[in-house]
C-alpha cells in the first residue's frame, strides 16, 4: 500500500481550563481520505480536540498541521482560510434557530460566500434529499424538528460546501438505534459522495464499527490507543478493553465528580 | 483575607473587565468595515430596539413630565418662580431625564434581551457553528446590534422628549391652570438647539454602551441556563452603571461654567 499524505497531524497538544488540564500531549496522524473514530469517556477532551482543530479554541502548547501547514503560526486570518475546509456536526446539532431550516443549510453560501438567496436555496434543498429530508422540511424552524431530523439537517449543513474535511461530534447520541443507523449510514455515504477526511467522535460501540477505517481511544488526555476498526475487539488494551465491553471495573477509573 | 488585598484583588479584576469589554467594543464596532455588512441583520435589530422600546419609553416618559411639572411647581412657588415651570421643565427633560430614563427602560429591555439571545446561542455551539460556516459572528452577530442601538436610542429619546413634555404639559394645563398656547410658545423661545442636541449625543453614547454590554455579557457566556440567567444580569447591572457614569461625564463636558 502507497502512504497517503498526512491531511492532519497533531503533536504534543496541550490544553487547560484554569488548573484543570483537558489535554495532556495529544499525539495523532491522519491520512488523506480516512475516516478515524475517537472513543473515550465522557469529559475527557474529544469536544475541546476537535474544536483546538477548528481554531475555536487556542491550545497552550503543541502542533496543528493541515496539509502539512502547523495552523498554529499561522495569523488569525490564515488560519481561519485553512479551517473552513472543515465542515462540523455539532454535538447539539447548534442549529440557527432564529432561521428556517433552509437558510440552515445555506447560510454559508448566502452570508459566508456572498451566494444569491435564489441559487442556495435550490443548493439547499439538494443537500436536504442528499440525507433525505423532503423539501416541505425546508420552510420549517429547527425548533420543529425532531432529534434526528435536527442531525439530519447539520448534516447537510456540514456538508454544504463540499469541504474536505469532516468532523462529527457525537453524531448518534441521543438519538434511538434505529435512527442513529440512519445517521450512521448517511456519515458514511456522505463521507464517501464528498471524499472527504473525516474524524468522528462517539461512544457507541456500534456506530464506531460502522463509521471508522481506525479507531484511537483517548483517556485522560492522551492517546491510549489506536489502531484499525477491525481489532478494536481484540486490542489487548486493557483501556480499549475496558470501554469497548462497557465494564465498570477496570483500568479506567469513573470519579463521580468529573463525569 | 486581608482586606487590602482583597480590594485591591477585585479593582484588579474590574479593570481587566473594563479593558475586555473596551477591547470587544472596539472590535464590535469596527468588524463590518472590512465586509460584509448584514444589513437585514441591522434592520431587523433596529426594528426590534425602536418598537420594543416606544411603548414602555413613552409611558415612563408621560409619567416623569407629569411628576416633574408638580414638583418644579411645588419648589418654585417657595420662590414666586413658579411661572418658568415650562423652562425648567423642558429643560430637564430634554437635557437629563429623556436621555437617562429612556435608555434606562432599552438597558433593562434590549441589553438583557441582546445578552440572553446570544447567550444561548454560545452554549448550544451556534457561535461556533457560524465561525465553521466561514460566517464572523462579530460581522454577523455584534456589528449590527451595536450599530442599530446606537443609530436608534437617539431618534427613541426624541419620542421621549416630546412625550415627556406633553406629560407636563397636561399637568401644568389641567392641574395647575397654565393657558396651554403659551405653555408651548414660552418653551420653544427658550430651548437651545443645544440643549436638544446635547441629549441626542448622549443618547447614542448610551445606545452603544447598552448593546456592548448587552453583547459582551451574552457572547462570554457559559455553563448552560444558569451561565446565560448571569448574563442577563451582568449585562443590565454593566449597562445602568455605564449609562449614570459616562451621564455624568457628559453633562460635566457639555456644561460650561
Ligand atoms: N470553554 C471551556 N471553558 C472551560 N472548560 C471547558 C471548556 N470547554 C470544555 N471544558 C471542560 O473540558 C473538559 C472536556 O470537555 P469536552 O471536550 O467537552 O469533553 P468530551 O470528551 O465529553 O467531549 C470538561 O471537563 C469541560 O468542562
Ligand atoms: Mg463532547
Amino acid at each position: 500500500m502507497t502512504e497517503q499524505p498526512l491531511k492532519i497531524s497533531i503533536r504534543g497538544l496541550k490544553k487547560s481550563f484554569g488548573a484543570k488540564e483537558v489535554l495532556s500531549g495529544v499525539d495523532l496522524d491522519l491520512e488523506e481520505g480516512k475516516s478515524l473514530v475517537i472513543i473515550g469517556g465522557s469529559g475527557t477532551g474529544k469536544s475541546v480536540l476537535l474544536k483546538c482543530v477548528l481554531g475555536l479554541i487556542t491550545p497552550d502548547n503543541g502542533e496543528i498541521a493541515i496539509d502539512g501547514v502547523n495552523i498554529l503560526k499561522l495569523s488569525p486570518f490564515e488560519r481561519a482560510r485553512k479551517t473552513r475546509q472543515i465542515g462540523m456536526l455539532f454535538q447539539g446539532a447548534a442549529l440557527f434557530d432564529s432561521l428556517k431550516v433552509w437558510e440552515n443549510v445555506a447560510f454559508r453560501l448566502i452570508y459566508g460566500e456572498g451566494k444569491a438567496h435564489g441559487p442556495s436555496r435550490n443548493a439547499a434543498m439538494d443537500r436536504l434529499a442528499q440525507v433525505g429530508l423532503p423539501p416541505e422540511v425546508g420552510d420549517l424552524s429547527p425548533n420543529e424538528l425532531s432529534g434526528g431530523m435536527q442531525k439530519r439537517v447539520a448534516l447537510a449543513r456540514a456538508i454544504a460546501a463540499d469541504p474536505d474535511m469532516l468532523f462529527f461530534d457525537e453524531p448518534t447520541t441521543g438519538l434511538d438505534p434505529i435512527t442513529a443507523d440512519v445517521i450512521n449510514r448517511l456519515i458514511v455515504d456522505r463521507v464517501k459522495a464528498v471524499g472527504a477526511t473525516a474524524i468522528s467522535i462517539t461512544h457507541d460501540m456500534v456506530s464506531a464499527r460502522k463509521i471508522a477505517d481506525e479507531i484511537a481511544m483517548i483517556h485522560q488526555g492522551r492517546i491510549v490507543w489506536r489502531g484499525p476498526a477491525s481489532e478494536i475487539g481484540a486490542s489487548g488494551n486493557p483501556y480499549v478493553d475496558q470501554f469497548v465491553n462497557g465494564r465498570a471495573e477496570g483500568p479506567i477509573k469513573m470519579s463521580l465528580k468529573n463525569t | 483575607m486581608n482586606p487590602v488585598a482583597y480590594t485591591g484583588r477585585a479593582a484588579l479584576s474590574i479593570l481587566a473587565e473594563i479593558g475586555a469589554i473596551s477591547i470587544f467594543a472596539l472590535r464590535g464596532a469596527f468588524a463590518w468595515v472590512s465586509g460584509p455588512f448584514y444589513t437585514r441583520e441591522f434592520i431587523t435589530a433596529a426594528q426590534r430596539i425602536g418598537f420594543n422600546s416606544l411603548p414602555v419609553v413613552g409611558l415612563t416618559a408621560i409619567f416623569t413630565g407629569a411628576a416633574l411639572a408638580l414638583n418644579i411647581y411645588d419648589g418654585s412657588a417657595r420662590f414666586n418662580a413658579e411661572t418658568f415651570l415650562p423652562q425648567i421643565l423642558a429643560v430637564s427633560i430634554v437635557r437629563e431625564l429623556g436621555p437617562g430614563f429612556a435608555a434606562l427602560m432599552v438597558a433593562g429591555r434590549s441589553s438583557s434581551g441582546m445578552a440572553a439571545e446570544l447567550g444561548a446561542m454560545r452554549v448550544s455551539d451556534q457561535i461556533d457553528a457560524m465561525s465553521t460556516l466561514a460566517v464572523d459572528p462579530f460581522k454577523y452577530l455584534i456589528s449590527p446590534r451595536i450599530l442599530a442601538t446606537t443609530i436608534m436610542l437617539p431618534f427613541i429619546v426624541l419620542v421621549a422628549d416630546i412625550i415627556g413634555i406633553l406629560g407636563g404639559w397636561l399637568v401644568a394645563v389641567y392641574a395647575l391652570d397654565f393657558e396651554g398656547a403659551t405653555y408651548i410658545r414660552n418653551i420653544d423661545a427658550f430651548l437651545t438647539t443645544e440643549d436638544v442636541t446635547s441629549g441626542l449625543v448622549k443618547a447614542g453614547v448610551f445606545g452603544f454602551l447598552i448593546s456592548v454590554m448587552g453583547c459582551y455579557y451574552g457572547y462570554k457566556s457559559r455553563g448552560g441556563a444558569q451561565g446565560v440567567g448571569g448574563a442577563t444580569r451582568s449585562a443590565v447591572v454593566a449597562s445602568a452603571v455605564a449609562i449614570l457614569a459616562s451621564n455624568y461625564i457628559m453633562t460635566s463636558l457639555f456644561v460650561d461654567f
